[in-house]
């Protein structure tokens, strides 16, 4: 039963590095960008969910809302005012920009914050449970995550396949070029894109916080684990995002059902295992 | 000539180091179907993708409708009537022939040219339009291309190399909708390395050799030794 219960425990799990996973995939789906700061900006993401309820007084879920619309407009003018100055056939000068912002925040965060933990409070939805046999209960906040994940991913993938907002961006992955000769402003595109992806970094970045605590260093473990995610789901992938998310978040609970502290060694040799036998994801190469 | 709706006029570019286009100037009237022919390198399409702004004019200038189009980038120029079907067809290949007609639509100007317009044209579409664009044949893929051009409603249309890779066959039937596009009053400049097609669907030719007009004029006025003169520059 305990086996049963880590399985459980690891598809939560994988709702959280799904988030993690989602901004990053986006990002490197439309524009091919490998966005280096994507830990660093969900933890700041989380910090200014706390600064917003402490000089606000809202509710952390009020916050919330304010800091992914925060986010999302700083994504788009740093997109247009930073990041599109480096695109191009080189993917070098992004990732050395993305690399040096991921820095600047985390030193900026420990000015302003210090390195003292913290984390953000929801309350007794961080500790009830569903007890579905004596030996297994679901967590409404593990639930809460995945759920928030698979909406945002649905909702992405109608974005993608339904609207006209969608198509140009999917012709602009495509060939970015012939794109703009229907008519599309690549730039502009690339900062609604951006934008987008801001939003849910500061989703990952907030039920990171409330899960466990963190302090100004901590978006290194999520950039990591948001790589592996989308190097196991398959790079642009949308539902690749959840699954690499599932199948990670498995892999570490699993491993960690197995032999306590085995968890982050199992999610990487599964990362490997897949890199190894099928280096374009579960589902690279598939439409989504 | 009818009122002048593109006008180049000394023009430079090229690529890099790499200088494709010497000078060149040419104008296209309103309404006029254009042939531009030349060999391999001769700067037929770096001529097209400096009109479109997708290469990077070193100097002289390119005028549309009277307006200069210096730091005017791509996206606004085919929302002022500029459309380009470009080399090698470039469908985009996770659309499927629905949505890379729509996509076409996306900076669409008011105009004649919807879907069931292009289909109209071009019927073989019509039971293709859920396929995935890279399913294709070269010629389905090639109309597909023109018709995407077509969907923003341009009023310059930029043909490059459409017979390039294609049956003779084929060729012939997408050269055979080229009259219904021109009836809209669309001006169709058409870079053709076809010398015999070419002459026989332009009010006017221009022959390019190595980056410069080698030889302009009506078809009628040109004799086959001019031609080979200026094509091959022997």
């Amino acid at each position: 039963m305990d086996w049963v219960s880590a399985l459980i425990q690891g598809i939560l799990l994988g709702g959280l590095y799904a988030l993690f996973a989602t901004g990053l995939s986006l990002a490197f789906g439309v524009m091919r960008f490998v966005n280096l700061a994507h830990g660093d900006l969900a933890i700041l993401a989380a910090y200014l969910t706390l600064s917003t309820t402490s000089s606000l007084g809202t509710s952390y879920w009020v916050s919330l809302l304010i800091v992914v619309a925060v986010m999302a407009v700083v994504g788009y003018v740093g997109q247009r005012g930073l990041f599109n100055f480096t695109l191009g056939v080189d993917p070098l000068p992004g990732i050395l920009v993305s690399f040096g912002l991921g820095i600047v925040i985390q030193n900026a965060l420990q000015e302003h914050y210090t390195a003292t933990d913290r984390s953000i409070d929801l309350g007794p939805i961080l500790t009830k449970s569903i007890r579905i046999t004596d030996d297994i209960s679901i967590g409404w906040f593990p639930l809460l995550t995945l759920g928030v994940a698979v909406v945002v991913l649905v909702a992405l993938q109608l974005l993608f396949s339904r609207t006209r907002i969608g198509r140009a961006f999917r012709a602009t992955a495509d060939d970015p070029q012939t794109a703009q000769l229907m008519g599309i402003n690549d730039r502009r595109l690339y900062g609604v894109a951006m934008a987008i992806a801001f939003a849910a970094i500061a989703l990952a970045g907030f039920f990171r916080g409330a899960r466990t605590s963190f302090s100004p260093s901590s978006g290194t473990g999520i950039l990591l684990f948001a790589f592996e995610v989308v190097v196991i789901g398959g790079l642009g992938s949308i539902w690749g995002t959840l699954i690499g998310g599932i199948v990670l978040g498995v892999a570490q609970t699993m491993g960690n059902q197995a032999s306590i502290g085995w968890d982050l060694l199992t999610g990487h040799l599964v990362f490997l295992l897949v890199l190894l036998v099928r280096p374009q994801g579960l589902l690279g190469g598939v439409r989504s | 000539m009818t009122p002048t709706l593109l006008d180049v006029a000394d023009l430079d570019a090229g690529y890099g180091d790499f200088q494709a286009l010497y000078g060149l100037s040419l104008q296209v009237g309103a309404g006029e179907t254009i042939a531009i022919i030349g060999a391999n390198g001769a700067g037929k399409t770096t001529l097209l993708r400096a009109v479109m702004g997708q290469v990077r004019v070193r100097g002289g200038t390119i005028s549309y409708d009277g307006e200069d189009l210096s730091g005017v980038p791509t996206h606004d120029r085919v929302r002022r009537g500029m459309g380009l079907v470009p080399e090698g067809r470039r469908l985009f290949p996770s659309l499927s022939v629905e949505e890379n007609l729509m996509i076409g639509g996306y900076g669409r100007r008011p105009g004649r040219w919807t879907i069931p317009e292009v289909l109209a044209v071009f019927p073989m579409l019509q039971p293709l339009l859920k396929r995935a664009s890279s399913t294709l044949s070269g010629g389905e893929q090639q109309a597909v291309a023109i018709g995407r051009t077509l969907m923003a409603n341009p009023d310059l249309v930029l043909l490059d190399e459409v017979s390039l890779g294609l049956a003779p066959v084929v060729v012939h039937r997408l050269y055979e909708a080229l009259p219904q596009i021109v009836d809209g009053g669309t001006t169709v400049v058409v870079v053709e390395q076809d010398i015999t097609l070419a002459l026989d669907v332009a009010d006017r030719v221009y022959c390019l050799l190595e980056g410069r007009v080698s030889l302009s004029g009506p078809p009628v006025d040109l004799t086959r030794d001019a031609i080979t003169t200026a094509y091959f520059g022997v």
